[in-house]
């Protein structure tokens, strides 16, 4: 069927073009640009450029591809042009940084588009053993990634630890496919729904590998318990790899969540939802609580992320309600938007102030930086009262969009503890900007213009997107899930 | 684009364009940023006034609307909401009128960083402003969390020696009332599909059992706002630390956020829940009254006293509140006026004390009427306003609360006892007692410290700073019926909701 066959590769174009272009420039790279760094990031950011206009040209149109294995939806698209995004922002991030750091080398680029391929594969992935592909995919790169500033020890520390926890979590995550493939017959998720509908599959089976699944997928996506190498991985990784990886990761990992669970195992939701509960309020708790205790700041913002996968898996606790669900997966899609630019504005501030040495990474280095550099400071303190949820940013809207959805499940408990858990965490943002903006100091900066671009651009995203909210949301809430 | 041009979303959202011209000063452009941050705070007080002049007394609903459709995605069904009424009208004006005030009293006393300063003023105005006009949950919550920010930057930035706690302490406190609102006011508009303030009265329909939790939670916002005792103690760091400017701004205006959240969504949004609980928010007002006045007399910071005594105040404005009748409601917004008025000013006259002198400590003072007559004389009229000496604004807003409080004192009212007007009568006396003490203490008796035998006396610029004020304290002590006919249809249609809710609650 040639037919059938060109249209699964235009499905899936956008995705193509990103690792061909990966491919190209290996070679490219190795032959001709050793000398010349600019070229390699300019030819990525090209590269996903182009993949964007693909997935933009082709956004409100939904296919099947490879026989159900792939669904390309609104929903994928978007996550789609989120990834990517990141992966622009990756590229930005690293252009000055990794000159800097000496660790000028083309596989940055290349590995991170290979990476960003696994992360659009996830989303798009209606086939378990497309998840586990995209997974791997994704995360191999991101272990090289991590340890790429060899011969840093810290580096190599976050690396290893990175690299054995993922293996363990994929582990978990091809039991839970064996276990339910022996319960449904089956890996695709339409055979998979219709059997669980026929009462064919075997519940305590299926039962089991939707948990084990959710473990493997709850390591990446960085949840308590989970989540002991996120803060090691995120403190030792290069901090343009960490940037990348607290974004695109995370969005990823919940892609693939938000698809198995509210469109595949809604059936679970009696015996899984008090263990989805029961992960955000840890999460959420966990993550806030030890981010106080906190002197520097890549580990700060770690923490900050463990925090953040609480509040997002906290809407997926009403997953089985399906009158609810488009609210389920549009909540979850506006707040990784909202913690996306607001991480970028973030980590653009931290490389900033990151010194060749590793220092510069203290809450104590950023003392005087209101007073010095005016704008720097401005974007730091945005991105920290978004995090925090006051509004006009961002990230009150993504709280105001979750609490919604949680309380519309009727998990008004859940959603106080999120609430409380938020007057926690604005102690520790906050202490940042008090430190820029009231101690006295004299803050080391590396300027730089995509940095500069990154920060401000993304904090006047956070700003204005959330004054003008109307379209964001309307794209996010018509970012249903299809089952083609 | 004719929205841009309505009085109410210019009278709101001017001082934002100022703020963006002043950002795009240069930091020395000292003179021009306070220049463009006073002509526009001028301008919003000038537009504030013609609001008054369009506004129509007799009307107790909503007037001068702007209502346009803000975000409609998947039932969310939020508006931009601006309209003013009579129970607004007032603490607008109010806003609008101190802020040009206090930028004026920063002129010197404010030298470092003058355009960020000038900026975080501005964006205040904004939040105030906002939060007094709107009329949809959502942008209300919008406007009273941003009030936070700018707030939390001018006492952290510009404040004493421990601002930064001061600082978080003001945030962290504020920030945890609120989001108990916030989880109150999603679980109303997804219950009733609707966050249109008058839209959810009209509807009504709340079992009586459900509107004590969500009166409780808005009461957390709002509570610690006023700030109600016992959960105040945020109040007098973050006045003391706060620069002149700012504590004027927050006691003049933030404070009756508080007070005026209680008076616009509570009573009316959950009118059986008021009732109910009329005789606690009551009891709590009383003994803020008590201990307000109390733990002003032990003192010996100037400024932590007038703090204090706002605590004190504010406990009268929250008993004529729940008081729940036309008169003790009347009141309570008077006195929120008031406090406003005398409590603003008496910051103003602290801050210019300490400019000359660097202390606050009524000790180090004494005899200063020989030195500083002018500031002798006006402290004397503010300080009288304060403890509520008949003539002045003070009296007409205490006395009108305490009729209040007495007519619900009978048996089957909403107080049921005497009691709470009895005692917040004493608050009266002591009230003068700690005024009148720090007043013989700093300005009477002979000049014996060395320091103050050279003290200037105010200039121009701070006579002109306190003149205003002083005229509408007697302006409100001699002839308060204008201010009371601006509030009286709306207070009364206010009370009818409250009543109907009575009688339905009848067994």
């Amino acid at each position: 069927m040639p037919a059938d066959i060109n249209a699964s590769i235009l499905a899936i174009l956008p995705v193509i073009v990103l690792a061909a272009w990966a491919s190209i420039l290996l070679l490219i790279d190795l032959f001709f640009l050793r000398k010349r760094p600019g070229v390699t990031s300019a030819l990525t950011a090209l590269g996903l450029l182009v993949s964007l206009g693909l997935v933009l040209v082709r956004y409100p149109q939904t296919s099947s591809a490879f026989g159900g294995m792939i669904t390309v939806d609104r929903f994928a698209n978007f996550q789609n042009l989120l990834l990517l995004s990141s992966g622009l922002v990756g590229v930005a991030l690293a252009h000055d940084y990794l000159k800097r750091l000496h660790l000028l080398r083309g596989e940055y680029y290349v590995l991170l588009m290979f990476s960003l391929t696994g992360m659009m594969l996830m989303g798009m992935a209606s086939d378990l053993i497309i998840v586990f592909l995209g997974l791997e995919l994704l995360s191999i790169p991101l272990y090289v990634l991590a340890g790429i500033a060899i011969p840093r020890p810290n580096s190599a520390e976050a690396a290893l630890k990175y690299f054995l926890l993922g293996a363990f979590s994929s582990g978990f995550v091809v039991y839970g496919i064996a276990l339910v493939y022996g319960a449904a017959a089956s890996t695709g998720f339409r055979e998979i729904i219709a059997a669980v509908n026929n009462g064919l599959a075997n519940p305590l089976w299926l039962l089991l590998g939707a948990a084990l699944i959710l473990i493997g997928l709850g390591f990446k996506v960085a949840l308590v318990p989970f989540h002991m190498w996120v803060p090691d991985a995120y403190h030792g990784a290069p901090t343009a790899v960490t940037a990348f990886m607290a974004v695109g990761a995370k969005a990823a990992g919940f892609a693939a969540l938000l698809r198995l669970f509210v469109l595949v195992f809604p059936s679970l939701a009696q015996d899984l939802m008090p263990v989805f509960w029961t992960l955000a309020a840890l999460t959420m708790t966990l993550g806030n609580v030890v981010a106080i205790a906190q002197s520097n700041i890549k580990r700060l913002l770690a923490y900050s992320s463990i925090a953040h996968a609480g509040y997002i898996i906290m809407a997926l606790v009403p997953f089985g309600q399906v009158g609810i669900a488009s609210e389920v997966v549009g909540s979850v899609l506006f707040y990784l938007v909202a913690y996306a630019f607001t991480s970028f504005a973030a980590w653009a501030v931290v490389i900033a102030l990151e010194q060749n040495d590793e220092t510069g990474l203290n809450l104590e280095d950023y003392a005087g930086l209101g007073r010095k550099y005016p704008a720097l400071a401005a974007a730091m303190a945005v991105a920290m009262l978004s995090f925090t949820g006051i509004p006009p940013t961002l990230g009150f809207f993504g709280k105001f969009y979750l609490f919604r959805t949680v309380i519309q499940g009727g998990f008004i408990g859940l959603a106080l503890i999120g609430v409380l858990t938020s007057l926690v965490s604005a102690y520790y943002y906050l202490r940042v900007v008090v430190i820029m903006y009231m101690r006295p100091g004299e803050p080391v900066v590396r300027q730089n213009v995509w940095l500069q671009i990154t920060a401000l651009g993304s904090a006047a995203v956070v700003v204005l997107l959330s004054v003008f909210a109307q379209p964001a949301l309307t794209w996010v809430a018509q970012a249903i899930l299809q089952l083609l | 684009m004719v929205y841009l041009l309505h009085p109410l979303t210019l009278v709101t959202f001017l001082p934002l364009l100022g703020a963006l011209v002043i950002l795009f000063l240069r930091a020395e452009q000292k003179n021009l940023a306070r220049w463009i941050a006073m002509l526009t705070s001028l301008i919003t007080f000038v537009i504030s006034i013609a609001i008054l002049v369009q506004f129509n007394p007799q009307n107790p609903g909503l007037q001068l609307a702007v209502n346009l459709p803000w975000i409609q995605v998947a039932e969310w069904n939020i508006h931009f909401h601006l309209a003013v009424d009579g129970l607004s009208i007032l603490l607008v004006l109010l806003t609008t009128f101190l802020t040009p005030i206090a930028i004026l009293s920063t002129w010197t006393a404010v030298e470092e960083r003058v355009k960020d300063f000038m900026v975080f003023f501005l964006l205040l105005e904004v939040g105030m402003t906002g939060v007094f006009l709107a009329q949809d949950l959502f942008l209300f919550y919008v406007f009273w969390e941003f009030t936070l920010v700018p707030m939390y930057f001018l006492i952290g930035i510009w404040g004493g020696p421990q601002r930064m706690y001061a600082a978080v302490k003001f945030f962290l406190y504020t920030m945890a009332g609120s989001i108990l609102m916030l989880l109150a006011i999603l679980w109303l508009g997804i219950q009733q599909q609707s966050f249109s303030v008058p839209e959810l009265i009209a509807k009504g329909g709340i079992p009586a059992d459900l509107q004590i939790w969500l009166f409780l939670a808005f009461a957390a916002a709002f509570a610690i706002k006023v700030p109600m005792w016992p959960l105040h103690s945020w109040l007098p760091d973050a006045h003391v630390e706060a620069p002149t400017a700012g504590s004027v701004i927050l006691a003049g205006v933030l404070l009756k956020m508080g007070t005026y959240g209680f008076l616009r969504f509570n009573l009316p949004l959950f009118p059986s829940a008021a009732l109910q609980l009329a005789p606690y928010m009551a009891g709590l007002a009383v003994v803020g009254i008590l201990y307000g006045a109390a733990v002003s007399y032990a003192q010996k910071d100037v400024k932590k006293l007038v703090a204090y005594s706002s605590v004190s105040h504010l406990g009268f404005v929250m008993l004529g509140l729940f008081a729940l009748n036309p008169l003790g409601i009347q009141g309570g917004i008077l006195q929120m006026v008031n406090h406003g008025l005398s409590t603003g000013a008496l910051f103003l006259l602290v801050g210019m004390i300490y400019e000359r002198r660097h202390t606050r400590d009524m000790n180090a003072f004494g005899g200063l009427w020989k030195v500083m007559p002018v500031y002798g004389a006006l402290t004397l009229i503010v300080a009288m306003s304060s403890m509520g000496l008949p003539g002045l604004n003070g009296f007409v807003g205490e006395f009108t609360i305490l009729l209040g409080a007495w007519g619900a004192g009978s048996t089957g009212g909403p107080l049921g006892s005497y009691w709470f007007a009895g005692l917040s009568a004493l608050g009266v006396i002591l009230a003068a007692v700690y005024i009148l003490f720090m007043f013989q203490k700093m300005f009477l008796g002979p000049v014996d410290k060395e320091e103050n035998r050279n003290l200037k006396d105010l200039n121009w610029r701070e006579i002109a700073t306190l003149l205003p004020i002083i005229v509408l304290i007697f302006w409100i002590g001699l002839y308060p019926k204008p201010f009371f006919n601006l509030m009286a249809p709306a207070v009364d249609q206010l009370v009818a909701i409250l009543q109907a809710a009575s009688v339905a609650g009848l067994p």
